[in-house]
């Protein structure tokens, strides 16, 4: 909190800002957890079904299981390529796990198991600890265990074997109140030893080959299971496991929900709702867009993304109090400070505003700040509307357009988002030629989506959509009566009221955060520019007034690696040493602006000297330069540009 | 015929020093490998012998080594010590089961932490001057190819550990490798060899034919397994797998027996029913496309219900960002066209060069067929700012989606990890999957790819 009303712009409102921003974001990050809960429900649903099936076969001793050779019950379940996204889906996977299936759960990672003696350790460790946390009563004698196993220093799988037999056998012979700590265990006695592999690929094919061998040596006594995460494709499993391997194992395949689609989901259900006030222009949605297409796939960084523009948001922007629920917006309106309704009166769309109104009414506006107060109001409740309506709309717009051919508008709702947020959409090329193809369609086919259309607009209460809504039956109807010609002017007029851009809407920017290069900055880091931006203009981070200098040149006073990067740019591709040396030394004595005398100069020099080198080694360490073997007393330049 | 051979267990496994009842139980236990049994008795002689100090056995993957020792080694009740070499990650795992199942617990924890050989001698020693051994003591090591791996002092040393530790020990190694990979180039104490062979078709019939299932005649499961064997036989020998298939298609081949509609006896009819499947089993669980467990449920399933179950490798798709598909075209073109052609490919005013410019002589064999070369991280990004469309800024996310590459797998890193300056990758992909990937980005790779100018 503090940090935020440091440097925060207008700071006599910051906590309330700080607090409305604490509780939207605590709103969407409950949201969209619930959301990816439930993305993720049926996929760890049916793994878990897997498991719950696997311990129960196991049980039964038929011919047919009795005569096979022993496999270990295996779940590939892939998930995309975005590994750290992985860890919640694992988290929650093995919190499911040990709530309904078995207390047995160890989740290892391949950075932490370089060898096989590591990967045994650690799956005894979280077998044995994991105890520990779930049952408190059992604490004593897994201390025990593990002081043994201390003590003994190397873990086999034997070790883990008598520790679970011990472990079924008291709860076997355990009074019956312990049980209740796990009810829905269908059989308490054998529940499986589930191991998962959270990233597959990263493991040593080797030791993950002869953990596998390990393992099936003791299944017939211990009830294992594996889950593997795979980042990429399934037949990984047979790129790392030869036939011999994976025979030993009864893979099956789970698959999860590509990413490309849960990213729709969570826009569909964060960003294209009025739900919430707080919307991303389209500049900065663009930018969260490419990183997510381009860079990493990842639904976790988009979040953090727009986390990242929510607070910028409520820190820059001193209106930003007015983003938030309707009434706490109206309440927040009257106790607006003179200052604030100044830059209110600033802002760009309050001025288009203004210049529409009755000379009179400009100068009340200007004026009179109680007069100024109510007209935001209204502003504000408008502003609302306009989303209450602007969302159904693009949907609407978006299941028409979405099934014609070459997609004019885009495939997904979140392509015609960022055309609507950029300008008008009637305007656009595309969106003719999207209402060309739409009067070419098949009639069922039109009246199909227009019925859909007449369901998204129905759940939504606002008088315009009501009146919309009762159009749009009215063309319904007449459509079915093979009147077609009559209506078109209906169907494209719609969107023009409501689907204007936000920018046209007065207040704006109150609830848009538009500073995408802000974001850009922040999320997609460039540390080659900001190393040079560092060198070459070193007061842009050390803020320290002696270096402030005009554009292009480095003050005397910089830090020395900045003079020797300033002169090597002045360099071509070799540099020659020493009239590197002369150069800094001429420009760090002028620096201490003194012309010592004659015997002074050596014993400088030689500090000098020092500091030079220092300087072009860190240069090197950087990557700027490096020895060359062409000239022995050169070194070779790096990068090119400068002089 | 099987009964012929377990009649006279005398005449194969010929011991004085063991009761006729036993060695008949043990010669049940083990069909088909009586003579390499006898072998093995005739070697271990009276229990209370000193017996040769250490024995090797090979033979293919279940060809009935461990089992025949197992078998023996219980049944006829001697002193023995079972280890798996994989199992034993260190050696003190290995000493420690070693003393464990000869002297108890209380030897075992006298062992310090991370012990040498010669602690193990020394305590052995200790030990079995308490306890001195009244029959010959037997330590099995199985996967014994793995100890070549281990320290360089450890096999010779176990080679003739009877002399180590003065006791009645004998070593017994099984392994899949004969024993001229084993050689230390130092020397030591040859083992004495037996070879253990493949058992051959009427052998797996015969073995096969021993777990029927109790509901059903001997000579009705012998005849499924003759049908098994016809189809897998030319393909696998593993008496493990083919045991495992023949549990998996079991029920299916009973299924007109259920329905009534054949009788056990028409084997013909049997055959007809059951031959396509196995052909279908062949090509899917056998490979583990399909696990045992999915097999099952197909069979449940009507026929054409089945075909919508994809196999493991059916799924190669791989979703990337945009830019990782451009950087792992970027690898790919710079593992397999010769950087010195690079000019060519992505200069834009390169002039006219035929292909016959740059071939030398050593490189008429296609790049394809040599596979991958490494390439320096600079190469890389070369390669991938000119095959890229629009203008990328060298961002850290560009940077961390390579070493993402690597994680997955799809690039290799050559050089070591410890190494940050300019490190070198290959590019992992097959041709068909780089193929799929530049299909998705409109990218023609097959343009830029020097052997197929």
């Amino acid at each position: 909190e503090d940090h935020f009303t440091n440097g925060c712009e207008g700071a006599d409102n910051s906590e309330i800002r700080f607090k409305l921003c604490q509780d939207l974001w605590h709103k969407i990050r409950a949201d969209t957890e619930v959301l990816q809960d439930e993305l993720n429900r049926k996929i760890l649903d049916s793994l878990l079904d897997f498991t719950r099936k696997c311990s129960s076969t196991r049980q039964h001793s038929d011919w047919a299981s009795q005569m096979r050779a022993s496999e270990i019950p295996t779940a590939a379940l892939v998930l995309g390529v975005n590994v750290p996204d992985h860890d919640m889906t694992f988290q929650s996977l093995s919190e499911l796990l040990q709530q309904s299936v078995t207390p047995h759960v160890a989740s290892v990672q391949a950075k932490e198991c370089g060898a096989l003696k590591h990967l045994m350790k650690r799956v005894l460790e979280r077998l044995m600890d994991t105890v520990v946390t779930v049952d408190d009563e059992e604490e004593e004698e897994t201390e025990q265990t593990s002081t043994q196993l201390h003590k003994s220093v190397h873990c086999s799988l034997s070790t883990l074997c008598d520790w679970y037999n011990a472990k079924t056998m008291k709860s076997k012979t355990g009074t019956p109140g312990k049980k209740r700590s796990s009810p829905v265990r269908d059989d308490p006695q054998q529940p499986p030893v589930v191991i998962i592999f959270k990233d597959l690929e990263a493991f040593n094919p080797k030791v993950l080959q002869d953990f596998i061998l390990i393992c099936s040596r003791y299944v017939e006594r211990l009830p294992l299971m594996f889950i593997f995460g795979i980042a990429t494709s399934p037949s990984t499993i047979q790129h790392m496991l030869p036939h011999s391997v994976s025979s030993l194992l009864c893979i099956e395949l789970f698959q999860s929900l590509s990413c490309t689609q849960h990213l729709a989901t969570v826009i569909d259900k964060l960003i294209l709702t009025p739900q919430f006030p707080f919307k991303l222009n389209g500049k900065v949605m663009q930018v969260l867009m490419s990183i997510f297409l381009y860079h990493d796939f990842s639904v976790r960084n988009f979040i953090k993304g727009v986390q990242l523009a929510l607070l910028e948001h409520f820190h820059s922007q001193p209106l930003s109090v007015l983003c938030c629920k309707k009434k706490e917006a109206l309440l927040n309106v009257m106790q607006l400070s003179h200052h604030d309704l100044e830059s209110i009166r600033h802002l760009l769309s309050f001025r288009r505003y203004v210049e529409k109104q009755e000379p009179q009414e400009q100068l009340n506006l200007f004026r009179d700040d109680t007069h100024l107060k109510e007209v935001c109001q209204k502003l504000i409740k408008d502003l609302r509307k306009y989303h209450k309506n602007y969302y159904p709309v693009l949907r609407c717009l978006h299941t028409l357009t979405s099934s014609l051919p070459r997609y004019p508008l885009g495939k997904q709702v979140r392509e015609l988002h960022l055309i609507c947020l950029e300008k008008n959409v009637w305007e656009n090329e595309d969106y003719q030629t999207a209402m060309k193809l739409l009067k070419m369609l098949a009639k069922d086919e039109l009246i199909a989506s227009l019925q859909r259309c007449v369901e998204i607009l129905q759940p939504v209460k606002s008088k315009k959509m009501k009146k919309a809504l009762v159009e749009l039956e009215e063309l319904l109807a007449k459509f079915k009566q093979l009147d077609i010609n009559s209506s078109w002017a209906n169907i494209t007029l719609a969107p023009r009221s409501h689907l204007s851009p936000p920018e046209s809407q007065t207040l704006n920017e109150v609830c848009y955060y538009s500073s995408s290069a802000t974001v850009r900055r922040h999320l997609n880091a460039t540390p080659r520019t900001s190393i040079q931006a560092a060198l070459s203009s070193p007061y842009y981070y050390l803020q320290n007034e002696s270096l402030k200098t005009e554009d292009g040149t480095v003050s005397n006073a910089a830090p020395d690696i900045c003079i020797a990067y300033k002169l090597h740019l002045e360099c071509g591709r070799l540099i020659n040493l020493y009239d590197w040396l002369e150069a800094y030394a001429t420009v760090v004595s002028a620096a201490e602006g003194n012309n010592p005398d004659s015997d002074n100069v050596r014993k400088v020099e030689e500090v000098k000297h020092a500091r030079f080198i220092q300087a072009v080694s860190e240069l090197e360490f950087l990557g700027f330069i490096k020895s060359t073997k062409q000239k022995t007393d050169h070194v070779a330049r790096l990068t090119w540009g400068g002089c | 015929m099987v009964v012929v051979v377990l009649g006279a267990p005398g005449t194969i496994l010929r011991s004085v020093w063991y009761e006729e009842e036993r060695l008949l139980r043990v010669a049940q236990q083990m069909p088909c490998r009586e003579v390499q049994a006898g072998m093995l008795l005739s070697l271990m002689g009276q229990p209370q012998q000193y017996s040769y100090p250490s024995i090797f056995i090979y033979g293919h993957r279940a060809s009935g080594k461990s089992h025949v020792m197992h078998v023996l080694l219980k049944e006829l009740e001697l002193p023995h010590a079972t280890v798996s070499c994989v199992e034993c990650v260190s050696v003190a795992l290995l000493f420690e089961q070693v003393l464990l199942s000869f002297f108890g617990c209380d030897a075992a924890s006298l062992l310090p932490r991370s012990p040498s050989l010669s602690d193990f001698v020394r305590i052995y020693r200790q030990q079995c001057s308490q306890s001195p051994a009244k029959q010959t003591r037997y330590i099995v090591m199985e996967k014994a190819e793995l100890l070549r791996d281990t320290d360089a002092n450890l096999l010779p040393a176990l080679l003739r550990l009877q002399e180590l530790v003065e006791d009645n020990v004998t070593i017994i190694l099984l392994s899949e490798i004969v024993w001229d990979k084993f050689r230390p180039n130092t020397g030591c104490f040859e083992p004495l060899l037996l070879h253990f062979p493949d058992y051959s078709k009427g052998e797996l019939q015969q073995i096969l034919s021993q777990d029927r299932h109790p509901s059903y005649t001997a000579e009705f499961y012998s005849s499924y397994i003759n049908i098994l064997l016809g189809v897998f036989y030319s393909v696998c020998r593993d008496l493990r797998e083919l045991r495992h298939l023949a549990a998996l298609n079991f029920s299916k081949f009973c299924e007109p027996l259920a329905e009534g509609k054949v009788k056990e006896t028409d084997t013909h009819k049997l055959w007809r029913n059951i031959e396509p499947h196995l052909k279908k089993a062949m090509q899917t669980v056998y490979l583990r496309e399909v696990s045992s467990l999915q097999w099952e449920q197909m069979q449940q399933m009507e026929e054409k219900e089945s075909g919508a179950l994809r196999g493991l490798s059916a799924h190669t798709h791989v979703e990337l960002p945009y830019y990782s598909k451009f950087l792992l075209i970027a690898a790919y073109l710079a593992s397999y066209n010769p950087a010195r052609t690079d000019k060519r490919f992505f200069l834009k005013h390169h002039g006219k060069i035929k292909k016959t410019n740059f071939l030398k002589k050593n490189e008429k064999t296609s790049n394809h067929l040599l596979g991958p070369k490494p390439f320096p991280l600079d190469r890389l990004l070369a390669i991938f700012y000119s095959v890229v469309d629009n203008r990328v800024a060298p961002t850290a996310s560009i940077f961390s989606q390579i070493s993402s590459l690597v994680t997955l797998q799809l690039l290799t890193q050559v050089s070591h990890d410890d190494q940050l300056d300019a490190p070198k990758y290959k590019c992992a992909v097959s041709m068909d999957f780089i193929c799929a990937i530049s299909r998705t980005v409109n990218f023609d790779i097959v343009k830029y790819l020097y052997d197929f100018l």
